[in-house]
């Protein structure tokens, strides 16, 4: 049992960097976590839970013999980039871990290195591009589509560096198309017609993801056909193993739509409620300070 | 609380222009790169996948490494003698391939590697590859060797099963004189395309 347990879990092909990231990340969560309880603001379990299923998930989809299945079976390969791409990265944005692992970063480090890093200007700029909501769903929808060509994904399925791109790739995309989808600046109605823009997008990707998988399902020869070349992790008719992949890039990524916009969907409701809120103050004081927020 | 205005509207039309355009653009990419880059039948692998390494014993009972075939174009196979189609399908198409090949057949090896060290021994595997031609080699690895190789070249193979069908890959790797990856053929490329990148391969030997 045990054995079987240390088997699956050992990391098909080991890599550093994976495990510095994500053990670094869980450190930093872990002290911010300690520092804003001694503050008196202690971080919610819910947000706790979310952000290291999260990152475990991420983990464990890149170094474990799950990572040995997603090499030679299509519809795993699809379920794993949906764990990188869509749930992982969901789930640490929607947990706001930006304050309480700021927290976790020692001050010298934070004087020393990240806020230099943060005051760069090329970076802020290209940061501020790729949150633009638009510029967020197309890179999203537009890396599924680059590497599901048949002749890129070919590659990508042979050359470990290639794979090991696609997969930090939609990692890294995952955390800031969310970010750019579930976090919002401003105040008032500046702020709900920018979570209606998220609304919208998060739609456009939805048709997107289902034009590619329904594509992939509905074509009736082999798309993909290094998966016969260097065999499937188990015997599979390999139309039955592209259909099934087709429907996971059709199928749980709109859910995640579906959910993100009901995540987007609360927010704004709360938003409404939190300016009412502040409109019943205002007009308490009087019809004059009622002007301020309708202009 | 929220109403639409008039900025937002053309902001929503505008964007609905760029969205077009922008998924015009991936149908069109999507479409126009529907095929891996095939040569014949073989898909081209240079620069993909590692040089051929690997240490085992031959069937004729030599410890081997990449190095014995050195200056030889290499065909690379995984099976198993108990295997009932593809592999001896496949064996007798790369043979065939080869002799194609007529004075230049002696400079290239088809090295069929077995998954199932358990059952085939030795003798076996001699007494199975003597059948296909002279340029067959079977090659038998401890576990771990086999590990090695099969993972360098992801391939996918069922070890410690004593019965029945294993599962194996279907693709045959081609290396140039050097050793280095260049090609990799379906299991229903024709002996002709075969025969074909192989004689490519040994012009560029020089």
């Amino acid at each position: 049992m045990v054995r079987l347990l240390i088997f699956y879990l050992t990391p098909w092909e080991f890599s550093p960097t994976v495990a510095v990231c994500c053990l670094t990340a869980a450190l930093l969560y872990a002290r911010g976590m300690r520092q804003t309880a001694h503050a008196g603001e202690a971080v919610g379990l819910g947000r706790v839970l979310s952000f290291f299923s999260g990152l475990a998930l991420i983990y464990l989809s890149l170094q474990s013999y799950f990572d040995f299945l997603s090499q030679h079976m299509f519809w795993v390969h699809r379920l794993q980039q949906l764990f990188l791409h869509h749930v992982g990265p969901f789930l640490i944005i929607l947990s706001a871990p930006g304050p309480v692992m700021a927290q976790g970063i020692p001050a010298r480090w934070r004087a020393r290195w990240i806020e230099p890093v943060g005051r760069w200007r090329p970076l802020r700029a290209a940061y501020r591009f790729v949150q633009q909501p638009f510029v967020a769903a197309v890179l999203f929808v537009g890396l599924l589509y680059f590497w599901l060509i048949p002749a890129i994904h070919f590659t990508a399925m042979l050359d470990v560096d290639r794979y090991r791109a696609m997969n930090w790739g939609m990692v890294i995309d995952g955390l800031l198309f969310w970010q750019a989808m579930l976090t919002v600046q401003g105040v008032g109605r500046q702020r709900e017609s920018a979570y209606l823009l998220r609304f919208l997008m998060l739609f456009l990707v939805m048709i997107g993801q289902l034009l590619l998988g329904a594509y992939i399902f509905f074509h009736g020869t082999l798309l993909y056909t290094v998966y016969a070349l260097c065999g499937r992790a188990w015997p599979i008719n390999p139309m039955t193993d592209q259909q099934l992949g087709g429907l996971l890039t059709w199928i749980p990524p709109d859910m995640m739509s579906v959910i993100g916009s009901l995540v987007i969907l609360r927010k704004l409701t709360r938003n409404q409620a939190v300016t009412s809120g502040v409109a019943r103050d205002l007009r308490a004081e009087g019809p004059w300070a009622l002007g301020e927020i309708d202009g | 609380m929220f109403r639409f205005r008039q900025a937002d509207l053309t902001r929503f039309v505008s964007l609905r222009r760029r969205i077009t355009a922008a998924l015009l653009c991936g149908m069109v990419l999507l479409l126009g790169a529907c095929q891996p880059h095939v040569h014949g039948a073989l898909y081209r692998i240079a620069g993909l996948m590692p040089s051929l390494a690997f240490r085992m014993t031959s069937d004729r009972g030599q410890s081997v490494t990449a190095r014995t075939y050195r200056n030889k174009v290499v065909l690379l196979y995984f099976g198993y003698t108990h295997c009932t189609d593809a592999c001896p399908t496949t064996l007798a198409r790369l043979s065939r391939a080869v002799r194609l090949l007529g004075r230049e057949a002696g400079d290239v090896r088809i090295l069929f590697v077995t998954v199932d060290p358990a059952r085939d021994t030795l003798s076996v595997l001699r007494r199975y590859v003597a059948a296909f031609g002279p340029e067959v080699v079977g090659l038998r690895g401890s576990p771990a060797s086999l590990e090695t190789l099969a993972r360098r070249y992801r391939v996918v193979y069922e070890p410690g099963r004593s019965k029945g069908e294993l599962a194996h890959s279907s693709g045959v790797f081609m290396f140039d004189a050097r050793g280095k990856a260049q090609w990799l053929a379906p299991l229903d490329t024709p002996a002709q395309a075969i025969a074909q990148a192989a004689r490519g391969l040994l012009a560029r030997r020089g």
